[in-house]
């Protein structure tokens, strides 16, 4: 009981301080933030159920008035903005990259990058594409051109979602609750 | 940690957050069902007052919170000069800008503590499945332990720098990952030992 509250607490920490770092230079010379990293991660370590919740805590301290999106945007001003279908897009986005990791025998390294491209892109586009064409009025083909400028970052975050996880499983093999 | 709630006492922050938050959420209805450039137009004025009436450095604030907004509005802006159709777009616009500013006014006039304990109340309803102090315990954990793993998310990019001349990369997380494991474990150990988590 206290091991689900804890983890889920210290993940939604860890959202928070990957969105924060200024600039994590990821892979070469992208500056990417690595907040949708930690959305990847709460899914791929945490497993669905406690990954989803995870996130969830987090918006919650988001919309509490904490700046702690990406870019120190935060307060509920956020979840009137065009960007409001990625947030509403991010618990489901970590509950289904656990749900696939929780549900494959795959090697965690392939495991968690096919994951987190079909949960942590996949079904937050789907979200973040349809908030982004209600809220500018655009048709959703439209939306999905505008997003499009954040495919090859992500992309590069799935991937290091799976080496991350591979590294978490071969020094503990524990620790990968999603595989518990 | 600082929040969003603005220093500068205002008349706003002496209403309780309650009210406010159903205000705005009747006022971002009304807001979405406006179409017509003029009347939002109307709306935005409004709200660009009653951030005066909070003052001019109050106000600087909140226009400074909005700058993030930029890249739509370039976008939104550029699209519509294309397609010629520029009421349209100063809709959308408007919309957008008066619909954030106006709950970012709710967030700079209401406390973190307040707005926390609107959110306690609301999930009274799930209280069998999660009850109100673990849902404190949680807030207060994840509010805790961001500077901690900051700090420690630096300390271990300081390692990397010390032993090696390669920038760092990805390869930091995973001790960082590796930490809040255990530190997760550990102050799950001290909360039993303490009585559990309610």
């Amino acid at each position: 009981m206290e091991r689900n509250l804890t983890h889920i607490a210290l993940f939604a920490a860890l959202i928070a301080v990957l969105g924060l770092i200024p600039k994590i230079d990821l892979a070469a010379g992208v500056p990417i933030t690595a907040q949708s990293l930690g959305i990847m991660l709460c899914g791929t370590v945490l497993g669905a159920k406690r990954g989803a919740l995870a996130v969830l805590l987090f918006l919650a301290l988001v919309a509490a008035g904490l700046p702690l999106l990406s870019g120190g945007r935060g307060g509920i001003g956020v979840f009137a903005g065009p960007s409001v279908g990625f947030l509403i897009g991010f618990p489901v986005a970590a509950f289904v990259t656990g749900w696939l990791m929780e549900r494959t025998s795959l090697s965690p390294m392939v495991a968690a990058t096919a994951a987190s491209v079909i949960g942590g892109i996949g079904v937050l586009y789907v979200f973040g594409i349809i908030g982004m064409s209600v809220m500018l009025d655009k048709t959703l083909g439209e939306a999905a051109f505008l997003s499009a400028a954040f495919l090859p970052g992500d992309a590069v975050k799935a991937v290091i979602a799976g080496l991350v996880t591979q590294s978490l499983s071969r020094m503990r093999p524990a620790s990968l609750l999603s595989r518990a | 940690m600082l929040t969003l709630t603005s220093p500068v006492e205002t008349w706003a922050h002496r209403w309780p957050a309650g009210p406010k938050l159903a205000l705005l959420a009747l006022a971002t209805t009304g807001l979405l069902l406006l179409s017509a450039p003029v009347l939002l137009a109307g709306a935005a004025l409004a709200t660009a007052g009653l951030y005066m009436t909070a003052g001019r450095g109050f106000a600087r604030t909140g226009a400074r919170l909005l700058w993030p907004l930029w890249p739509f509005v370039l976008v939104v802006g550029l699209w519509h000069l294309w397609t010629a159709d520029l009421t349209g777009g100063a809709a959308i616009l408007l919309r957008m800008l008066t619909a954030v500013a106006l709950a970012n006014f709710v967030t700079m006039t209401t406390r973190l503590s307040d707005m926390l304990a609107v959110f306690q109340g609301l999930a009274r309803p799930l209280s069998p499945l999660l009850p109100p102090r673990r849902l404190a315990l949680a807030f207060a954990l994840v509010i805790r332990f961001i500077p901690v793993m900051l700090q420690r998310m630096a300390q271990i990019e300081a390692s990397w720098r010390a032993r090696s001349p390669r920038p760092p990369r990805w390869r930091v997380l995973v001790p960082g990952v590796l930490a809040a494991l255990d530190d997760a474990d550990r102050v799950a150990e001290a909360l039993r030992a303490r009585g559990g988590a309610g």
